[in-house]
């Protein structure tokens, strides 16, 4: 046992008038009678006698016990009863707090799908739906979006990787999470906002859902590109897939909606948010060595494209390790 | 003796025999039997146990062994030797050795993490530390991976030397795949096991793809 005389507060379950600081021992349950004062006494005696028994053999300390059946044998179960009250005591709170704040059982209902239900909610989310004056169902579920968002930052890591990018303050990992966490957390809540404003009928978790089955065209068109360096096929993929994504997305969000200013304010928003996630996700992480690209396109090359992150000369020798590297890693 | 006067026994009620509490007699010769013994028998006993489960990784049957006394120590000296083994491997400039070995870290662990939370919320029957155990160890095959690349580019950094390590590392990304599907697949409802499947091979697929990439300077 530890030092209970310090930690009286423990015994509040067990007290009848609540909130005093001395506790009468009288009303323990060894009924030993002796007050507060001896009590400490008797804790002094009783570490001095535990210190006593570690030292000596364990038997030797039974016998120990056995010869004086009064004092010694009651100190001796005392100290253990105080110990055993202050850890019950001490693991019923710490039990019910952590039953409080750490229970993941509210997110259980999001999480309950099936494969088969994921498939073909992805293969949904590409196509957009024809009937707008009727409110479409949205799933509320979290699965697909939580994986569709840890593949995007997969691949936007590989996309990183290969592209050489150098961050400096930071990591590469921490600059993908926060990226692709940042956007499906963060335009969520800004589209649920302004869907609360122009009286959408559409709940937090079902913003979140529709956003993220969203993010499979940009997983899609983003691995095809990272590694088939064509800006013109990028091009065709951000129109095509990330337009389908978007049309679905918009098509639902506007048969949930009434009025058409309304309409209009909230599919330009997440239109406009999300076809340009998908160029910023291109063009941000992914450099283009002009030397490659030169051979291949000729004068078709956008007007802002950025080189590198965080590297304002490219000089000749970066240039040459940097394909070397890139020879390398494909 | 002064404080025999206070207590109160009732006179009908025979005091005698032994006084000894049961539960307190006992489990002093358990923490004394342990406390007292060399620190090698501990360590000893502890080594045996992770390498009994280094074994269980490398030749996945279907054994509870794992999962019943899980530890974390396998884990941390896996995630920290591999950690060590990736430093020191991308484009250039000094101050990448850091963040490498700190990735590599959040990865493996934080990762870990979120594969047992989302096997838990989808009905799994593992606890929170085993499960933990069970993805921790299963890293050891992409670690023994890792020796492999890098002894393979101290040889050179070819086309073949790119085909052998492709090769070695997707050999053991599936192994370890497998071998921790094996142990936790089973504790899921059966029609969900995909379910719990995909982020554990993301897992392992982020962790082999930065052994593959790794190039030192």
């Amino acid at each position: 046992s530890g030092a209970p005389a310090a930690e009286w507060g423990g015994f509040e379950d067990n007290m009848q008038g609540g909130g005093s600081a001395v506790i009468d021992m009288e009303n323990m349950d060894d009924t030993s009678g002796s007050s507060f004062e001896d009590m400490g006494e008797m804790h002094q005696r009783m570490k001095e006698e535990e210190e006593e028994e570690a030292e000596g053999e364990a038997g030797a300390g039974e016998e120990e016990d056995g010869e004086f059946l009064g004092m010694k044998g009651l100190r001796g179960q005392l100290g253990r009863q105080v110990a055993d009250q202050m850890w019950q005591v001490g693991k019923r709170q710490a039990s019910r707090a952590f039953s409080l704040y750490a229970n993941i059982d509210i997110l259980r209902p999001y999480f309950d799908v099936e494969p088969v239900q994921v498939r073909a909610r992805l293969l949904e989310s590409m196509i957009p739906v024809k009937m707008i004056n009727f409110p479409q169902k949205i799933a509320g579920e979290l699965y697909g979006p939580l994986m569709l968002v840890f593949t995007l930052v997969a691949i936007l890591l590989h996309g990183m990787k290969t592209s050489d990018t150098i961050i400096r303050e930071g990591t590469l990992m921490g600059t993908a999470i926060g990226t692709c966490f940042g956007y499906w957390l963060g335009v969520s809540s800004f589209m649920y906002f302004l869907a609360y404003l122009c009286n959408a009928q559409i709940t937090m978790v079902q913003m979140l859902s529709l956003l993220g089955y969203g993010l499979f065209g940009h997983c899609i068109t983003l691995f095809v590109t990272y590694n088939i360096h064509f800006h013109s096929l990028f091009y065709i993929f951000w129109l095509v897939v990330g337009g389908l994504s978007t049309l679905r997305m918009v098509a639902v969000l506007v048969s949930r909606t009434v009025g058409h200013t309304q309409r209009l304010i909230l599919c330009g928003t997440l239109a406009a948010l999300h076809m340009l996630f998908l160029l910023y996700l291109h063009f941000a992480y992914h450099k283009v060595v002009e030397g490659i690209l030169d051979t291949l396109e000729g004068p078709n090359m956008p007007p802002f494209q950025r080189v590198a992150r965080d590297i304002p000369v490219v000089s000749n020798p970066v240039l040459n390790t940097t394909a070397k590297a890139i020879a390398l890693a494909l | 003796f002064p404080g025999l006067a206070d207590v109160s026994i009732s006179q009908d009620i025979p005091v005698e025999g032994e006084i000894t509490v049961p539960v307190g007699s006992h489990s002093p010769d358990e923490d004394y039997s342990t406390l007292d013994e060399p620190v090698k028998d501990t360590i000893m006993r502890d080594l045996k146990a992770v390498g009994k489960k280094f074994v269980h990784v490398m030749y996945p049957r279907k054994s509870s062994a794992l999962l019943r006394d899980w530890d974390l120590w396998g884990p941390l000296v896996l995630c920290v030797s591999l950690a060590l083994m990736l430093q020191g491997g991308s484009a250039d400039s000094k101050d990448d050795g850091g963040p490498q070995f700190a990735e590599v870290f959040v990865i493996i662990w934080f990762g870990a993490v979120v594969i047992t939370l989302n096997s838990k919320l989808l009905g799994g029957t593992i606890s929170f530390f085993q499960s933990l155990c069970v993805l921790g160890y299963c890293v050891l095959p992409l670690t023994v991976a890792m020796l492999v690349c890098r002894l393979v580019l101290l040889a050179g950094a070819g086309t073949v030397s790119f085909i052998i390590r492709l090769i070695v590392v997707g050999a053991m990304f599936g192994w370890s795949t497998l071998a921790s599907t094996a142990f936790l697949a089973d504790s899921q409802p059966p029609n969900r096991k995909a379910l719990v499947v995909y982020p554990i091979f993301l897992f392992y697929f982020v962790i082999s793809w930065m052994i593959l990439t790794f190039t030192p300077q």
